[in-house]
């Protein structure tokens, strides 16, 4: 019988608890050294200076240094409205990260294009990269934004992200082929 | 107060203006489109006009234009003119303010440049050219500004479907919707 390919969460909350404990402390560990690259493009800017800073401060989460070269973060910030001009861009930072990567869309702009439905604004930035989390809010409260990271992480644990997801698949699928 | 700016322009080129108007305390004055240059080098060195700031470059697009309330002799017609650029002028000297306005018709959208006069009107002309298509002859460097290269269309032309994106990339498994292009507008490149 050919491995088969899972589709509902419960089916991978089963598959995953069996998950060795290696995997666990590994996610344990990425998930409390995200380091992001903040994409910021708009007004969501000054929300994510407040969440970065020392009132409602992210690094507490192990999010602590924003980087600004893709090739030494795992977390990409969208934050702000994204034009189909930038498209490539954004694409561009996102295939230069280091893999396994995240991506968080701040703001409804990053998340659906917002109340810009135009000929120039991306309808969210999910058309062109996988996102993970979603906040929404024009801008997002910095609590949304620590909910959402609180969220991300949950989610690095258990290895739901997408990268992860996509990487389990494809092992299942080599697993599946193997077998025939 | 600019009157007195309409009425030297009625004095010395007659010819090349088509009438003035004056609305909430602007001075607006239509210059033929051949005229633009010469009428514009005048106002700017002029020892009694020295309209030495340029303020902003724009378009109208009376496309369908049929406010309520408006006479209609007033209201767009196909047989009107389809655009109106509008250079806006201040004088520093002698606080003058002055609206140029050439009427420029669908069928050929071509006004004459004043970058060369106004060294800041050469990326409000590319922004003019960009969302409206109306081509500056004589312009150094008329690119689109804010649009990429491969956009098709004016989108601030009326006739633009508001949401009609034209993506550049897309995830993989989301289809691109390559624009039709719609190339009707016989100005069009
Ligand atoms: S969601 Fe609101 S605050 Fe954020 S970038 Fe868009 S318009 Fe600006």
């Amino acid at each position: 019988m050919g491995v088969e390919i899972t589709t509902t969460r419960l089916e991978d909350a089963a598959k995953w608890a069996k998950a060795s404990m290696a995997d666990k402390a590994v996610n344990w560990g990425r998930k409390f050294s995200l380091f992001s690259y903040p994409f910021v493009t708009a007004c969501c800017g000054m929300e994510f200076m407040s969440v970065a800073g020392p009132k409602y401060d992210l690094a507490r989460f192990g999010a602590e240094f924003p980087r600004f070269s893709p090739r030494q973060s795992d977390l990409l910030m969208v934050v702000g409205t994204v034009t189909e001009k930038q498209g490539p861009a954004v694409k561009r930072v996102f295939d230069q990260m280091a893999e396994p990567k995240w991506v968080i869309a701040f703001g409804v702009c990053a998340s659906t294009g917002g109340f810009y439905q135009n000929y120039s604004t991306m309808p969210g930035v999910d058309q062109v990269i996988p996102v993970d989390v979603y906040i929404p809010g024009c801008p997002p409260r910095p609590e949304q934004v620590l909910d959402a990271m609180i969220m991300l992480m949950d989610r690095i644990q258990s290895g739901r992200g997408h990268s992860q997801l996509r990487d389990k698949r494809e092992q299942l699928i080599a697993a599946r082929n193997d077998e025939g | 107060m600019a009157q007195k700016v309409l009425d030297a322009l009625k004095s010395h080129h007659a010819a090349a203006i088509e009438h003035t108007e004056s609305q909430h305390g602007d001075e607006i004055v239509w210059v033929k489109r051949d005229q633009l240059v010469p009428v514009a080098t005048w106002l700017k060195t002029d020892p009694a006009m020295l309209f030495d700031a340029p303020v902003f470059c724009t378009c109208i697009d009376r496309l369908d234009w049929q406010p309520q309330g408006v006479p209609p002799s007033m209201r767009w017609t196909e047989d009107k003119p389809r655009f109106e650029v509008a250079y806006q002028l201040r004088s520093s000297k002698y606080r003058y303010r002055l609206r140029i306005k050439i009427a420029v018709p669908e069928s050929d959208p071509r006004v004459p440049s004043l970058a060369a006069l106004w060294p800041a009107f050469d990326w409000q002309e590319r922004e003019t050219f960009d969302m409206y298509g109306i081509r500056f002859d004589g312009h150094p460097d008329l690119r689109r500004i804010y649009m990429y290269d491969e956009f098709v269309g004016y989108p601030l032309r009326k006739d633009y479907p508001k949401e009609k994106r034209q993506p550049l990339v897309r995830r993989d498994d989301l289809p691109m919707n390559p624009i039709k292009v719609d190339r009707a507008h016989p100005g069009d490149k």
